[in-house]
C-alpha cells in the first residue's frame, strides 16, 4: 500500500495517560503496539490504523475485547483462509488507551492477487449461487446455537455432591462442571461469531460492487440512493418494534391502555393487569412476544452493559406508551412499507431508464439483485448473533460473576467486566481447586485490588479522545467492510485531519444517510434510556442507535450519529421513515448540546448549529 | 377543433394536426403545452381568420389582379407587387367580428396574467413550414413587447401581409405553388417578463451525468446569462430526487429589463442589496428541474433549455420555457458501455474488488 500523502500520528508515539501504566495486561498481548522486535515496530509503523467508533464509541472493558476478539478472527479468516478474495487478507487489530484501532491487510505482490481468483471465484460464486439454501442452514445453526447456550448449567459449589453423584457414577464433580460451563459459554460465544461472517464479507463485497457500478454509470449519484435502491424489503431487525406497536393496538383494543400508562414502572404495571381479565390476557400477549423478540438489546448487543428489554421491561413498557399516545392522537404508526417500497421502484426504474447501453442495463439488473439478494442476511444476522444471543451471553457470565462474588474474587458481581475472559478462567481454577481442596483461594488478594485499579484507568481512557487514525493514508482500499461500514473515503479523511475546537464549531459533517434538510431542537441521547425524554420534534443526536431505539424515531425529525455508515441502523430506519439522518459525524454528540437549535441537512451530510 | 374551423384558437387547444390551421409554430406550442412544457401563453388568428380578413377587407381581388402574370425572373415587378400588396392588407380593416375575437382573447389573456394591456410578441406562424425543402421559417416577421388592442391588431395585419414578401412571392412562382393555396397564422404570445432567467441542462455537462441537472440563473431576462455578462447562480440538482445537491450564490451585477419606449430590453445595475441574492426560490429550482425532466422525455434526449420566471404570473404557473434544444457534447458521444459485456455478477463482484476504492491524493 503506497501512501497518499496523508499522515496520521505515530501509534508509538501516542502517550500514555499518566496513572494508567501497565494498562495493557488488561487486554490480550497482540493488541499492544509495541517497538521492541524491529520488524514488528516498522510494519507498525507503515500501517494505516483507523479507530473503530463504529463499533466502539467508549474504550472496551477487559471481558468485552471477546467480541472484538471474535470478529479479529472471524471476518479475517473467511477474508483471507476460507473466501481468498484476491486483494485482501484479514484486519489486523491494536488497542491504544482501551480504544480498537483497525487496519485492512492487502495482499501486496500482484502474482499473489491473480492466483487467489480462481479459488475466490469458485468458493464466493458457490456462495452467492446457493445463497438462500446456505441461509436457511446458517439459521438452523444459529438457532442451535442459542439453544445450547440456554441449555448451559451454571453449577453452584455445594458442600458435599450430591448422593446422586455416587448411585449414578456420575464421575464429574460440579467443580468441573463450573470449569466446564465457562468453556463452553465461551465457546458458544466464539461459535457464533464464527457464523456472523459466513455470508458478512461476500455481503458487502456486493453492497461495495453495486454502489461502484452505480457510481461509474453516475458520477454524481448520491449513496443514499443507491441504498434507497435495497430498501423497503422486510427484515426481523424490524420485529421487535413491530411486536411493541401490536401490544399498543392490544391496550387499546383490551380497554388497559390506561393502565399501561399508570405508571413507568413494569412490576407496578404487572400487578395492576394481574387483576382482571382483560389485563391477563393483554400480559400473555407480552410473554408471547418476549422469547425471542425481547432479546433484543437496548444498545448494539456488543457490551455487557447493553441490557435486553428481558432485562429491563420497563424499557419496553415506556416504548408501547408513547406508541399508545401516537394511537390515541389518531396518528399512524406504521412504517410506511408500501410508499418506500413504491419510492424505492420509482427511483430504480428512473435510474434504470437512464442508463444508455444494454451491457450496463444487464449489470445494473445483476447488480442490483444479488444485493437485494444479500441485505436481508446482512441486516437479519444482527438479531441472531448482537441480540438474540448475545443478550442470553450476558447473563450467562452474570451467573459465573455471581459465583465469584460469593466466594470474595468480586466486590461487585458487576466487576466481572473489568477481567479478561483468561483471567475468569484462571480465577475459576483458583476458586475451584480451593472448593474442593477446602482451603482459602488466593483470587480475593488479588481480583479486588486489581479491579479497584483497572476502574481508575478506565475512567481515564474515558475522558482520552483517541486519535480517527494513526500512520499513513493508503491510496486504495479494497476491503469491502472498510468501505461500507466505517465508509473510509477520501472525505472522512480531510474530516478526520481537522482536528477542531468543540466549543466553536458552528457546523459539521458526516455521512449524507437519509435525504431532507429541517431544523429543530436537538436533544443528546447518549443511551436508549434518555429518549423517553425526547419530546416531539426534536432532534435526536446519539453516538448510534439500535433496534430498541425504534420508538424514538416516531417523535423525532431528523438524527444526527457519531458513528456508523450510510447501511447503518439510523440511516436505514430514517430512510424508512422519511427523515433526514446524517451519520458517522464523529463528534456530533460532543459538538451539540441539548437545547440547541440545529439544521440537518441529510442531502449534503451537514448539521449546522444555528 | 369544432365543424366550422375557428378564427383564433388559444396554443393549448392547438395540436400537431392543427398546423393547416394554425402554422408550424403555434402547434408546436400547443404540442409542447400539452406535453405539460410550460411556455408563455397566448393564441392564434387561424388561417381560417385570416382568408375571413382578406375576404371580407374586399382586398382577394386586388391582391390576385396584382399578383397575376409576375414573371419568375423580373424581380422588379415582384417588389412591386409586394410592396403594394402590404400596403393593401395592412390598410384594411378587420371585420368587427373578427376584430372583436382578437380583443376578447388579447383581453383574456391580459386577464390570466393579472394585466391591463399584456406586452406580447406577435409573430407569424407559416404552414408551409413542415413542407420539405419549403421552409419558410424566419422569413416572417417578428414583433416583440406590443402593448394594447390597436397594436396588436396592427402587428397581426404586419404579420399577414408578410405572406406577399418579394422572397415568398419569388419562392412561389419558382415553385409552382399557386398564391392562392397559401395562408398564414399569427401567434400572439405572451411576453416574459422574466424576474430571473436563465439556462438548464438536463445532464451534468461538465461529466456527463445524466442523472443530474444544472441550472443557471441570474435576474432579469436570460441575455445576461446566455451573453456571460454575469456569473450566474448555480444549482446541481438529481434527476431522479429533485433534491439540490450543490448550489453556488454569485455576485449578479446588472440585469436585462424591459425598455418600453423602444420595445427591447436594456442593461441595468442592479442595487448592491440584491446582487447577492438567490436569484430563484428553491421551490423554483425544483419546479424548473420537473420541467427539464419533461422536456427531456418529450425529446428523447439531453437538452439545453432557456426557461424565466415570469413576475406577472402566480407561483405555480410562472416558470416558462423559451427554448429548448439538444445538448450537443454528450448527445453526439456514442455511448460506451462501462460494464464488461457478457460479465456475471460474478465477475462484476470479482473486478469491483480488485479495483477497490481509490482514496487519491
Amino acid at each position: 500500500m503506497s501512501d497518499n500523502g496523508k499522515q496520521f500520528p505515530n501509534p508509538h508515539e501516542l502517550e500514555t495517560i499518566p496513572g494508567t501504566e501497565g494498562w495493557e495486561r488488561m487486554y490480550p498481548y497482540q493488541y499492544e503496539f509495541t517497538t521492541d522486535d524491529p520488524e514488528r515496530k516498522k510494519y507498525e509503523e507503515e500501517t494505516f490504523w483507523f479507530y473503530d467508533g463504529l463499533h466502539y464509541p467508549e474504550p472496551l472493558y477487559p471481558f468485552d475485547t471477546i467480541w472484538d476478539e471474535a470478529w479479529f478472527l472471524g471476518l479475517s479468516q473467511y477474508s483471507h483462509r476460507i473466501f481468498s478474495i484476491p486483494p485482501v487478507m484479514g484486519v489486523d487489530h491494536r488497542m491504544k488507551n482501551g480504544y480498537v484501532y483497525i487496519s485492512p491487510v492487502p495482499v501486496k505482490d500482484p502474482e499473489e492477487i491473480g492466483a487467489r481468483v480462481p479459488d475466490f471465484t469458485e468458493r464466493a460464486g458457490y456462495y452467492y449461487e446457493n445463497w438462500d439454501v446456505l441461509e436457511a442452514k446458517w439459521v438452523d445453526k444459529m438457532k442451535s446455537t442459542i439453544a445450547e447456550l440456554e441449555a448451559v448449567n451454571v453449577p453452584v459449589l455445594p458442600k458435599l455432591e450430591d448422593i446422586s453423584f455416587v448411585k449414578d457414577g456420575i464421575g464429574e464433580s460440579s467443580g468441573y462442571h463450573l470449569l466446564r460451563s465457562y468453556d463452553s459459554v465461551i465457546d458458544l460465544g466464539i461459535r457464533c461469531w464464527q457464523y456472523h461472517f459466513e455470508f458478512l464479507n461476500l455481503g458487502y463485497a456486493a453492497y461495495v460492487t453495486f454502489m461502484g457500478h452505480c457510481q461509474k454509470l453516475w458520477p454524481d449519484i448520491p449513496m443514499q440512493r443507491v441504498t434507497q435502491m435495497i430498501s423497503g424489503i422486510d427484515v426481523i431487525m424490524y420485529r421487535p418494534d413491530d411486536e411493541l406497536k401490536n401490544l399498543a393496538r392490544k391496550a387499546i383494543d383490551l380497554g388497559v391502555a390506561e393502565t399501561l400508562k399508570s405508571s413507568r414502572d413494569y412490576a407496578t404495571v404487572a400487578a395492576k393487569l394481574a387483576t382482571n381479565n382483560a389485563g391477563k390476557s393483554w400480559l400473555e400477549a407480552l410473554e408471547a412476544a418476549r422469547y425471542p423478540w425481547f432479546h433484543v438489546s437496548t444498545g448494539t448487543g456488543w457490551f455487557h452493559h447493553d441490557r435486553s428489554w428481558n432485562d429491563d421491561l420497563d424499557v419496553p413498557l415506556n416504548a408501547i406508551c408513547t406508541y399508545i399516545d401516537k394511537l390515541n392522537s389518531g396518528a399512524s404508526i406504521d412504517r410506511p412499507m408500501a410508499e418506500i417500497a413504491a419510492e424505492r421502484d420509482r427511483i430504480t426504474k428512473e435510474y434504470r431508464d437512464l442508463i444508455t447501453t444494454d451491457e450496463d442495463r444487464q449489470a445494473f439488473d445483476q447488480l442490483l439483485g444479488v444485493a437485494k439478494t444479500v441485505f436481508p442476511y446482512v441486516e437479519n444476522h444482527l438479531f441472531y448473533v448482537e441480540h438474540w444471543f448475545h443478550s442470553i451471553f450476558w447473563n450467562k457470565i452474570r451467573e459465573f460473576a455471581a459465583i465469584m462474588h460469593e466466594h470474595g474474587f468480586l466486590k461487585d458481581a458487576e466487576d466481572i467486566w473489568l477481567l479478561k475472559k483468561s483471567e475468569i478462567k484462571d480465577a475459576l481454577w483458583d476458586l475451584t481447586t480451593a472448593w474442593a481442596t477446602g482451603v482459602k483461594p488466593r483470587g480475593p488478594l488479588v481480583w479486588p485490588k486489581e479491579i479497584e485499579w483497572r476502574k481508575g484507568v478506565m475512567k481515564k481512557f474515558q475522558e482520552w479522545t483517541p486519535p480517527p487514525a494513526l500512520g499513513p493514508a493508503p491510496e486504495v482500499i479494497q476491503e469491502p467492510f472498510t468501505v461500507v461500514l466505517w465508509g473510509v473515503t477520501n472525505e472522512s479523511l480531510a474530516n478526520w485531519s481537522d482536528v477542531a475546537d468543540n466549543d466553536n464549531i458552528s457546523l459539521f459533517k458526516g455521512f449524507a444517510a437519509s435525504p431532507g434538510s429541517v431544523e429543530g431542537p436537538a436533544r443528546v441521547c447518549r443511551t436508549v434510556k434518555e429518549i423517553g425524554d425526547l419530546k416531539e420534534g426534536e432532534i435526536l443526536v446519539s453516538p448510534t442507535t439500535s433496534p430498541s431505539w425504534a420508538p424514538a424515531f416516531v417523535k423525532i425529525k431528523a438524527c444526527v450519529t457519531d458513528v456508523g455508515g450510510i447501511m447503518s441502523h439510523a440511516a436505514i430506519v430514517c430512510r424508512e421513515y422519511g427523515m433526514p439522518a446524517v451519520v458517522g459525524t464523529g463528534t456530533g454528540t460532543k459538538i451539540v448540546k441539548t437545547g440547541d437549535m440545529i439544521r440537518v441537512n441529510g442531502s449534503t451530510g451537514e448539521v449546522e448549529l444555528i | 377543433m369544432s365543424q366550422h374551423p375557428p378564427l383564433v384558437c388559444r396554443f393549448d387547444q392547438c395540436t400537431k394536426s392543427d398546423i393547416a390551421l394554425v402554422g408550424g409554430k403555434c402547434a408546436s406550442l400547443g404540442e409542447l403545452i400539452n406535453a405539460g412544457i410550460r411556455v408563455p401563453p397566448g393564441f392564434a388568428v387561424t388561417t381560417e381568420g385570416y382568408s375571413r380578413f382578406i375576404d371580407e377587407a374586399g382586398i382577394s381581388d386586388d391582391i390576385f389582379a396584382l399578383l397575376k402574370d409576375l414573371k419568375q425572373d423580373d424581380i422588379e415587378a415582384q417588389d412591386r407587387a409586394s410592396d403594394r400588396i402590404r400596403e393593401l392588407i395592412e390598410a384594411a380593416a378587420f371585420s368587427i367580428e373578427l376584430e372583436d375575437e382578437i380583443a376578447e382573447h388579447y383581453r383574456s389573456l391580459s386577464n390570466h396574467c393579472s394585466r391591463p394591456a399584456v406586452p406580447v410578441a406577435v409573430r407569424s406562424s407559416a404552414t408551409a413550414e413542415d413542407l420539405p425543402g419549403a421552409s419558410f421559417a424566419g422569413q416572417q416577421d417578428t414583433f416583440l413587447w406590443v402593448r394594447g388592442v390597436d397594436d396588436v391588431l396592427a402587428h397581426t395585419r404586419k404579420c399577414f401581409s408578410s405572406l406577399f414578401t418579394a422572397r415568398a412571392i419569388a419562392y412561389r412562382i419558382r415553385n409552382g405553388f399557386d398564391h392562392k393555396d397559401v395562408a398564414i397564422s399569427v401567434g400572439i404570445q405572451k411576453m416574459a417578463n422574466s424576474h430571473a432567467a436563465g439556462v438548464m441542462f438536463t445532464i451534468n455537462p461538465a461529466n456527463g451525468d445524466n442523472s443530474m441537472m444544472l441550472i443557471n440563473s441570474s435576474f432579469g431576462f436570460g441575455e445576461a446569462v446566455v451573453s456571460g455578462e454575469v456569473t450566474p447562480d448555480e444549482f446541481m440538482v438529481n434527476k431522479v430526487s429533485l433534491d439540490t445537491v450543490a448550489r453556488t450564490i454569485t455576485r449578479k451585477e446588472v440585469a436585462y429589463v424591459v425598455d418600453h419606449e423602444n420595445h427591447t430590453s436594456k442593461c441595468i445595475e442592479l442595487p448592491a442589496e440584491r446582487q447577492k441574492v438567490q436569484s430563484i426560490l428553491d421551490d423554483e429550482v425544483v419546479e424548473l428541474a420537473k420541467l427539464g425532466k419533461t422536456i427531456e422525455k418529450h425529446y428523447g434526449r439531453a437538452m439545453d433549455i432557456e426557461w424565466a420566471v415570469d413576475s406577472d404570473m402566480p407561483a405555480g404557473s410562472n416558470i416558462f420555457i423559451l427554448q429548448a434544444r439538444p445538448e450537443t457534447v454528450w448527445n453526439d458521444r456514442k455511448p460506451e458501455p462501462k460494464s464488461k459485456p457478457g460479465a456475471s455478477a460474478m465477475d462484476h463482484i470479482l473486478s469491483s474488488i480488485l479495483t477497490g476504492v481509490k482514496l487519491g491524493k
